[in-house]
């Protein structure tokens, strides 16, 4: 291992779900105690910590957690990045690392989501006797339900129609066979929160949300928290052996945000951003997405796990439709996708999504994942998008040793 | 009649009601919003510019609302002439059948109720071309 490789040492998540007796802050030391123990280390050893909680953005919960856990006195950074934030917490330790200051480092996303109902969609502006107005648009109403939608299910049901009407081939029923696809999974995942399998004709016959998203197709609003300890190669090469087998390689990652496209503030665009962070991470990591082993990607509703399939170029240009029906994203496919059961089924606590799907894919590089374990994975790919928008891709190798 | 005043500050009434767009003067890119400069080139001068009042609907959704009994409304993409503007598809039944992708659509306005100086706020949408 090259000194200035970077490893995933030890990764944990919790159970997602309700935890209706417990904190946020309580979650993350579930899951940061139980990742430094994995990795065999303690607070003692990490030299910076970056944490995110989104809906508790203000109130600094790494600082919180340093109080439950180890008030060492190393540099904070409490990170926001919408539902990328788990992801960016992870890149804020690895960039730490890179630049030198400290060779090891913890990374924890929380979030209590479970009951919150449909994000996005400021209400708007505010009733009054007269019109009034207000905002960038100089509205005297509400937006939301007047122009179009600002609601996650409506905005990701928008991004998969796009996709089939440049591309073709779409239909309520492929979108519900993608979901029924990640419902399957989660019935060999122990920490998904939803474990049903659901046929395709029960996930169409689901309340409809936001056409062609019904309540199957959405993601799930759970709890839970994820966290994992980043090592430099350097200082990886003085542990014990076992520690250096089960040490994961971060190939490459990377966060983008989005660049300026025609029509990205009326719809946004969660193409671009996806394709040339997928584009940075392929060239950084040398490999490519025909080597794949498994891929976990951000579907917070099955019209966007489509339009990824094309963003993380794991088909031809305009291929994603036929590159589903071919099988190949299946648990048996070429190209398994969300073998976790997805964020449909295993569930999206915001900030614990973009380590959550790391550890996945982890646990499989470590041949740990037991009754859902890909034989022989030895290279990942872990995405996540948050609107407004953040990508976070990492590439993911197992040992060598 | 009573006064009318555009819910939007981007819609334009009269005769011939249509949006109109903050066009970047130095790139061409169009904003809705009030700008501060241009999120393409960053450029600071703007014009203002009328948008076709006809076009295709580049994608849709169909929202459920939360309050029980209300109708459910269609968000779309609407490319007007290579602008692509945000607005609900209006008059016709808000369901597939009647909902697609490609269709033809057109600029329509209707009152969305009146403040207590009887000034009607006037909203946009988009119609099926017949």
């Amino acid at each position: 291992m090259a000194n200035d490789d970077l490893w995933i040492l030890g990764i944990h998540m919790t159970k997602f779900g309700k935890y209706p007796n417990l904190e946020p802050v309580d979650l993350a030391a579930e899951a940061a105690l139980a990742a430094l123990a994995d990795g065999g280390v303690t607070m003692k050893d990490m030299g910076v910590l970056a944490a995110g909680n989104l809906m508790g953005a203000g109130a600094g919960i790494g600082q919180q957690l340093q109080k439950q856990i180890g008030q060492t006195g190393i540099p904070v950074y409490n990170v926001a990045n919408a539902c990328a934030t788990g992801a960016t917490a992870l890149r804020t330790v690895v960039m730490a690392i890179k630049a030198g200051e400290c060779d090891m480092g913890l990374a924890v996303g929380v979030e209590k989501l479970s009951g919150a109902g449909m994000l996005g969609g400021g209400m708007g502006a505010p009733k009054s006797e007269e019109w009034t107005r207000s905002g960038r648009y100089g509205a005297v109403a509400s937006l939301e339900g007047k122009t179009g939608t600002d609601m996650m299910p409506g905005v990701f049901a928008q991004v998969g129609m796009e996709y089939g009407h440049k591309y073709g081939g779409t239909s309520f029923e492929l979108f519900a066979r993608i979901s029924h696809k990640n419902h399957k999974n989660s019935t060999l995942n122990p920490l998904a929160a939803i474990q049903k399998d659901m046929s395709v004709e029960q996930i169409m016959n689901e309340p409809m949300i936001a056409y062609p998203n019904t309540r199957a197709m959405c993601s799930a609003n759970t709890d839970g928290a994820a966290a994992a300890v980043v090592v430099s190669g350097e200082r990886l090469r003085s542990m014990p052996k076992e520690a250096q087998r089960r040490a994961v390689k971060i190939a490459a990652s990377v966060l983008t945000s989005d660049p300026y496209q025609e029509a990205c503030q009326i719809l946004p665009d969660v193409n671009t951003l996806t394709r040339q962070a997928a584009t940075t991470a392929y060239e950084q990591s040398g490999v490519a997405p025909e080597d794949l082993d498994l891929v976990e990607l951000h579907d917070c509703f099955a019209t966007a796990e489509l339009v990824h399939y094309d963003n993380l170029m794991l088909c031809e240009e305009g291929g994603a439709v036929d590159f589903f029906e071919s099988g190949a994203t299946w648990r048996d496919g070429s190209t398994p996708v969300n073998v976790s059961g997805g964020l449909e089924s295993k569930g999206h606590p915001i900030a614990a999504t973009g380590i959550a799907n790391v550890w996945e894919i982890c646990h499989h590089l470590r041949g740990e994942a037991g009754d859902r374990q890909i034989e022989g994975a030895n290279v990942g790919l872990a995405h996540v998008i948050g609107l407004g928008s953040a990508c976070g891709v990492h590439i993911l190798e197992k040992s060598s040793l | 009649m009573p006064d009318q005043i555009p819910m939007v500050e981007y819609l334009v009434l009269g005769d011939q009601p249509h949006l109109e767009a903050n066009e970047c003067t130095n790139c061409g890119a169009r904003f809705f919003d009030r700008r501060v400069a241009c999120a393409s080139c960053s450029g600071q001068e703007f014009r203002k510019v009328p948008v076709p009042t006809e076009g295709e609907v580049r994608s849709f959704t169909i929202v459920t609302p939360f309050v029980p009994d209300t109708e459910p409304y269609v968000p779309a993409v609407v490319d007007c002439g290579g602008t692509s503007v945000r607005g609900l598809v209006v008059n016709t039944p808000p369901d597939p059948e009647h909902v697609s992708l490609g269709m033809k659509v057109r600029l329509t306005t209707f009152s969305i109720g009146a403040d207590s100086t009887g000034t009607e706020a006037i909203n946009y949408g988009f119609e099926p071309v017949d």
